[in-house]
C-alpha cells in the first residue's frame, strides 16, 4: 500500500522545506563531497560554460569547476547563505519551479537530490519541465544544453535502509539531529563528525538506526525531523523526463540513486 | 549578491518572463559592499560575450557605477606576456567583487519587489504569484 500524500505544495512546505531550514547548518556539515557523476559532468563542461544549480543546498558542487559559472538556488535561505561563499559562482533563494531566469539561455544545469522532494508525479513532471526549459536549444550546429538530473532510488537493499522493489515509493525519512552537549567526550564527537566521509552514502550521518547504535532512542537532547521522499523506480525517471518534452541522453545508476543526462526537445 | 549576476536575473513571475521590461531587475535602495574574488583573465573573458551589455550598462548608472558603453573587446583585456590591463581589474572588480548587501530588486514589469538581505536575494513568490 503506497503511501500517496496529498496533491499539495504545503505538505512539501512543512515536509521539505520548513525541515532543510531547520537542519541546515547540521546537514550542510555533512555534505561535503561531490558525487562521482555529478563530478564528472561538471568537469566535462566548456570553459566558460554558464548554468545553474537548482536545489544547490549548501552548494557543495559549486567548488568543483572554477572555470564555469553557476547560478546556484535553494529554497533554503541558511542554506543558501552557506553556498553563497563558493566563488565565482552565485547563491540565490528560489523554488524550483518559478526561477527567476531567461527561458533557453543556459548550457547546462544539475539538480541533485531535489525533484524526488515533489510530491505528486504531476510536480515532479513539472519540475523537470522548468529545469529543461531553461537550456539553450540546439541551434547553428550547437547541441543543446544539458541538465544532470539525480534522484533516490527505490532500489537500494544493499543500503542501511534497504528499501526494494517493492517497498512503498512515498516514505517520510527521520533526520535525528543532536544538540550539542558540553561535556560528550571529544572522541565521540569526532566520530559523529566523519560519519559521512563515504561520497557514495547518501542520507547517512546520524539517523535513527546509528542512534539506535550508541544509545537510547529519544534521548534528551534530539530532535527528530521527517522528509518527504519519492522513490524512484527503475526506468521512472527517464519516463518523466520524456513527459516534460526532454530527451534522455544518457542515464544510469549510482549508489542508491538513478540519473540521467537530458536536452530539451527541439 | 555579485554584480555579475543580475545580468541572469529576471522576475520569477511566469507571466512577466515574456515582456521584456521584467529584464533587467532594478536595484532599489542598494546598499553595496566590496568583497575580494580570486582574479581570472579567462573567466572575464568567456563571460564578456555572454552579457546583455546594454542592460549591464543601465544597471551600473543606476547604481551610479561606471561601466563603459560598448564591450570592451578581447585585446583590451590584456597586454604583452598575457598581463591583465587596468580595464580588465576594473572590470573584474565591477562584476565580481562588488555586492549588493541589501535592498531590493525590482520587476519593471509587474513591479514586484524581490528583497536582499545580507547579501542574499530571495525570489520566492506567493503561492497565487506563482
Ligand atoms: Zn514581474
Amino acid at each position: 500500500m503506497s503511501t500517496q500524500p496529498p496533491d499539495s505544495s504545503d505538505y512539501e512546505s512543512e515536509h521539505v522545506h520548513q525541515v532543510y531550514e531547520q537542519i541546515a547548518s547540521h546537514f550542510s556539515s555533512t555534505r561535503y563531497k561531490p558525487w562521482p557523476i555529478v563530478e564528472r559532468f561538471l568537469l566535462s563542461l566548456p570553459d566558460g560554460s554558464i548554468g545553474l544549480d537548482i536545489g544547490c543546498g549548501n552548494g557543495k558542487y559549486l567548488s568543483v569547476n572554477k572555470n564555469v559559472y553557476i547560478l546556484a538556488s535553494d529554497r533554503s535561505t541558511n542554506l543558501t547563505k552557506i553556498a553563497s561563499t563558493h566563488q565565482p559562482h552565485s547563491a540565490l533563494v528560489a523554488d524550483t519551479i518559478a526561477l527567476p531566469h531567461k527561458p533557453a539561455s543556459f548550457d547546462f544545469a544539475i539538480s541533485i537530490a531535489v525533484v524526488h522532494h515533489l510530491s505528486t508525479p504531476e510536480r515532479r513532471r513539472e519540475a523537470i519541465h522548468s529545469i529543461l526549459a531553461l537550456l539553450r536549444r540546439a541551434e547553428n550546429g550547437k547541441e543543446a544544453g544539458k541538465a544532470l538530473i539525480y534522484v533516490w532510488a527505490l532500489e537500494q537493499k544493499d543500503s542501511r535502509r534497504g528499501w526494494d522493489s517493492g517497498n512503498d515509493q512515498d516514505v517520510l525519512v527521520p533526520w535525528v539531529m543532536k544538540e550539542k552537549r558540553p561535556k560528550q567526550p571529544k572522541k565521540n564527537r569526532s566520530k559523529d563528525s566523519t560519519a559521512d566521509e563515504d561520497p557514495t552514502k547518501k542520507d547517512e550521518n546520524v539517523d535513527l538506526e546509528n542512534n539506535s547504535a550508541v544509545g537510547p532512542k529519544h534521548q534528551s537532547g534530539e530532535k527528530t525531523f521527517h522528509r518527504y521522499y519519492h522513490l524512484y523506480r527503475s526506468g521512472e525517471l527517464e519516463q518523466d523526463i520524456t513527459h516534460a518534452d526532454g530527451l534522455v541522453l544518457d542515464s544510469g545508476y549510482e549508489k542508491d540513486n538513478w540519473w540521467a543526462i537530458a536536452s530539451p526537445k527541439s | 549578491m555579485k554584480l555579475l549576476t543580475l545580468n541572469f536575473l529576471t522576475c520569477a513571475r511566469r507571466t512577466c518572463k515574456s515582456s521584456p521590461l521584467s529584464f533587467p531587475l532594478h536595484p532599489c535602495d542598494a546598499e553595496l559592499e566590496i568583497a575580494d574574488v580570486d582574479f581570472s583573465l579567462d573567466f572575464l573573458r568567456n563571460i564578456l560575450p555572454r552579457l546583455e551589455w546594454d542592460a549591464m550598462v543601465a544597471l551600473c548608472s543606476e547604481l551610479s557605477l561606471p561601466l563603459s558603453a560598448t564591450v570592451p573587446a578581447a585585446a583590451e583585456l590584456s597586454g604583452a606576456g598575457d598581463e591583465p590591463t587596468q580595464s580588465a581589474k576594473d572590470l573584474h572588480h565591477l562584476l565580481l567583487e562588488t555586492n549588493i548587501t541589501a535592498g531590493k530588486l525590482v520587476c519593471g514589469n509587474c513591479g514586484h519587489e524581490y528583497a536582499i538581505k545580507e547579501g542574499i536575494a530571495n525570489f520566492l513568490l506567493p503561492a497565487h504569484m506563482v
